[in-house]
């Protein structure tokens, strides 16, 4: 019985809003002005479109100069790490060469 | 000798990458990408040294594992390393050049997805050599061969396959204006990666003297 009173109901529901959307729509008025009605083709992408190509340009070469300086960093680190070890090393098996 | 040399090859990379932007300033703009086809004058001498370090790799690989010499592949770990140092600049200002000039930061087509791959084989070398245990200097420089082979194929893709990317009569054909910038860039480039490569195989030279020493002091 509750199943018949909520089909009753839905179909109530769906009946009136068939019937006002038309009325609804009406009451609106006219559509926002500007609302496309298709699509227009340019030639030319509009300025404000465009990707601005000087950050690009500057991005670019930026990462090439960081990433060049940080790897020579990064060889020069770990070459100093092994000299020092190498040297270190070095005086030990000398010492040892003594004894 | 190496050692005599590296500072002022050094120097004169530095200098010569100091003046390319006044060169690069001063080429023509392309008619259709205009600024950011700029790009090119540090993005193809890149792609040059990655592709003359992955042959050195390979090379030096095939004598480490046909000749049995150890500074052969002191010599191919330094030419992979420099393989994945210049392809991540390849990888990175490319797409920077292609977001502007096809709308899209990457493209799985012919010439990029290969570089990648490319890339990708060098990195898995320096993987293996960390951490691939022994053996792995003679895996490593099997994978080396393998990754000097596809440079052919990275590079003929651009006119095989149809891609966005730029063919390869690009350089040949360029505009005589443009020549002394990019001509600049590669020599910049090439002296630039002498030197560190250079560096790069002292530290393993230094590495491997230490493992002698150690050697040397267990006994």
């Amino acid at each position: 019985m509750l199943r018949r009173h909520i089909g009753q109901w839905g179909m109530a529901l769906a009946g009136a809003a068939l019937a006002a959307g038309p009325a609804l729509a009406g009451g609106l008025g006219q559509p926002a002005t500007g609302a496309p009605e298709g699509f227009e083709p340019v030639t030319a992408v509009p300025a404000q479109e465009q990707l601005p190509a000087a950050p690009m340009l500057i991005a670019a070469y930026a990462f090439v100069w960081v990433m060049l300086l940080v790897y020579l960093w990064s060889i020069w680190r770990r070459l100093s790490a092994v000299e020092r070890e190498l040297a270190d090393v070095a005086r030990r098996v000398e010492q040892a060469r003594r004894d | 000798m190496m050692r005599r040399s590296f500072v002022p090859v050094l120097a004169l990379a530095a200098v010569m990458f100091a003046a390319a932007p006044v060169l690069i300033a001063r080429a023509p703009y392309e008619t259709t990408m205009g600024l950011v086809q700029k790009i090119f004058y540090f993005h193809v001498p890149s792609a040059m040294m990655m592709f003359v370090s992955a042959f050195v790799c390979g090379i030096a690989s095939a004598v480490f594992l046909f000749g049995r010499a150890p500074r052969a592949d002191r010599v191919a770990l330094a030419g992979a390393e420099l393989v994945a140092v210049f392809g991540l600049v390849v990888l990175v200002t490319g797409p920077i050049w292609a977001r502007k000039a096809w709308g899209v930061w990457w493209q799985w087509d012919a010439r990029l997805t290969s570089s990648l791959l490319l890339w990708m084989i060098f990195l898995a070398y320096l993987l293996l050599r960390r951490y691939g245990g022994p053996g792995a200097d003679r895996l490593s420089a099997g994978l080396a061969l393998f990754g000097m082979a596809n440079v052919p194929f990275v590079y003929w893709s651009v006119n095989v396959w149809r891609t966005l990317h730029p063919k390869t009569t690009v350089v040949p054909s360029l505009d005589p204006a443009m020549r002394p910038a990019f001509w600049w860039s590669v020599l910049a480039f090439a002296l630039l990666y002498l030197a560190v490569f250079a560096a790069r195989l002292r530290l393993e030279d230094q590495r491997a003297r230490l493992e002698a020493l150690f050697l040397e002091l267990d006994e």
